[in-house]
């Protein structure tokens, strides 16, 4: 994607006013923009989130359906992740199977989720070998305008938290909540010049040398990472970061309960 | 009908309780994304869509372009959770035709002429689907590109007439759609009422058709208000600005 530029002179100026702590929407460069969380707003799936983060919305959709599990992990459920960058949400965006950055968005925002074990997989095992729910996870962009790391984890975790299994459409038993043992939550820090912002828009990601995606738990423990771009950080600066994103998540996690 | 499941009961009422002519509930918004030139947000009973437009911009693939106007390129997509079995995601045969058959009932309506070797992309996406996707997606994308400012003749408002336990009725719903026995989709352009998009399927008798094509038309005239009110909402000047003065 990415033909988009940014003139010389927004540069500069997104430029200036970091160097006076200042951004062209009024923040400062630790404040995040202001979020919204709908939650089961499509009825046909069986979790669905909808999450603005400013003028970025993002919609994941949860859909459930019996099948085989893999030989490696017979008694385990399947989570299948992808992130639609569809031509609505940005004139940047092409439509067409999805390209390296609509992976590489569905890969982390799947890394998180898969690594931090939010959905406890060996309860979605009915007969080991056999029959395991499967979970497919769709994130779509509606309108994009930066930081879809960030909107589409969230957009997929609050999903997730409100699913409920169509066991009874498969003679399963009861419908039941999808099992969650705990709330992951990513926070996006790009490097403009030598500042660290949080939560880019499009300008800002543009603008910006590197970015860090870090995904943490409730303990403040860090459960994925993914650094983006081809600028660098120091040592120092993935560890402030850390500390941003643990402190940010927090905030973050409050909104969604 | 061999089948037991009833349609329409004794007293004329339908399974969602409506009466034979009557649509389901219709909510219509303009402008809804800001990236876009012009969106529109649809909710016509169980089916929500959005649509957007971007254009007329440069056309691509460059082979595409039109020297003497611009061409119109929809894309109709399903979201893979709009429907009680995920759908796989991506373009399939189904959302070819539509997109086709969408953009150019759209082509008949802007004056396409005015822009040469452009191309206006029009997109819709169905995000929750209940029988009549298309016909909403066209809806709401006539009213996204009243929002872009694009030029054109008029809106084109679309809706189905169905037929169901041997009954006409007007918007079927997904259970109707699945033991219907034809369905008729159309789109018209309400100034002349010229027919702009037209398939059906199943099985009709001419005077049925001809009926069919009645209601269908006088329904298009329903929808054509609540598009065209979408847009008053969306580009009148609020109450307490007018009260202020």
């Amino acid at each position: 994607m990415s033909r988009s530029v940014v003139s010389e002179i927004r540069r500069n100026h997104i430029n200036e006013l970091l160097r006076k702590g200042a951004r062209m929407d009024g923040r400062g460069p630790l404040e995040l923009r202001d979020i919204s969380v709908e939650t089961g707003v499509i009825d046909t799936a069986e979790g669905s989130a909808r999450v603005r983060y400013g003028d970025t919305e993002v919609m994941a959709g949860v859909k459930m359906a019996i099948g085989t599990p893999f030989p490696d992990t017979p008694d385990k459920g399947v989570l299948t992740t992808s992130m639609e960058l569809i031509p609505m949400a940005h004139p940047d965006f092409e439509s067409g199977p999805p390209g390296g950055d609509a992976i590489e968005l569905a890969r982390v925002v799947d890394r998180g989720i898969r690594e931090s074990g939010m959905v406890d997989v060996e309860k979605l095992c009915i007969s080991a070998g056999e029959e395991v729910w499967m979970c497919f996870l769709d994130i779509y962009a509606l309108n994009y305008d930066g930081n879809l790391f960030d909107a589409a984890a969230l957009a997929l975790v609050s999903a997730l938290k409100t699913a409920m299994a169509p066991a009874s459409n498969f003679d399963k038993g009861e419908d039941f909540p999808l099992p969650i043992s705990c709330l992951p939550v990513t926070v996006t820090v790009a490097k403009i010049e030598n500042t660290l912002i949080v939560d880019p828009t499009f300008d800002e990601d543009m603008v910006s040398s590197a970015r860090l995606t870090v995904t943490t738990d409730e303990n403040g423990d860090i459960r994925a990472m993914q650094k983006g771009k081809s600028g660098s950080f120091t040592v120092d600066e993935i560890s402030e970061i850390v500390d941003l994103a643990r402190e940010k998540g927090e905030e973050i996690r409050k909104i969604i309960g | 009908m061999d089948s037991d499941i009833v349609m329409v009961d004794d007293k004329g009422k339908r399974v969602d309780g409506r009466e034979a002519n009557d649509l389901r509930p219709m909510k219509i918004e303009a402008g809804v994304l800001p990236n876009a030139d012009g969106s529109a947000y649809l909710e016509i009973g169980k089916n929500k869509v959005l649509a957007a437009v971007y254009g007329p911009r440069e056309c691509h693939p460059r082979h595409l372009q039109d020297p003497t106007k611009a061409i119109v390129q929809c894309k109709y997509n399903m979201q893979s959770y709009s429907v009680s079995d995920r759908k796989r995601p991506g373009p399939d045969r189904r959302s070819a035709e539509i997109s086709k058959i969408i953009s150019e009932a759209l082509e008949s309506v802007i004056l396409t002429e005015l822009f040469p070797r452009a191309s206006i992309d029009v997109y819709i996406e169905i995000m929750q689907a209940n029988a009549g996707t298309r016909c909403a997606g066209l809806t709401a994308a006539s009213v996204a590109l009243a929002d872009a400012g694009m030029p054109m003749r008029d809106l084109v408002p679309s809706v189905a007439v169905g037929k169901a336990d041997g009954k006409l009725l007007l918007d079927l719903n997904k259970e109707e759609d699945n033991f219907g026995e034809a369905d008729l989709p159309l789109a018209i352009i309400p100034k002349t009422d010229e027919v702009v998009l037209l398939q059906m399927d199943g099985h009709m008798t001419k005077e049925e058709f001809d009926s069919a094509m009645k209601t269908g038309v006088a329904a298009c005239h329903e929808i054509y208000e609540m598009q065209k009110d979408a847009l008053r909402r969306r580009y009148s000047v609020g109450e307490e600005e007018e009260v202020e003065e």
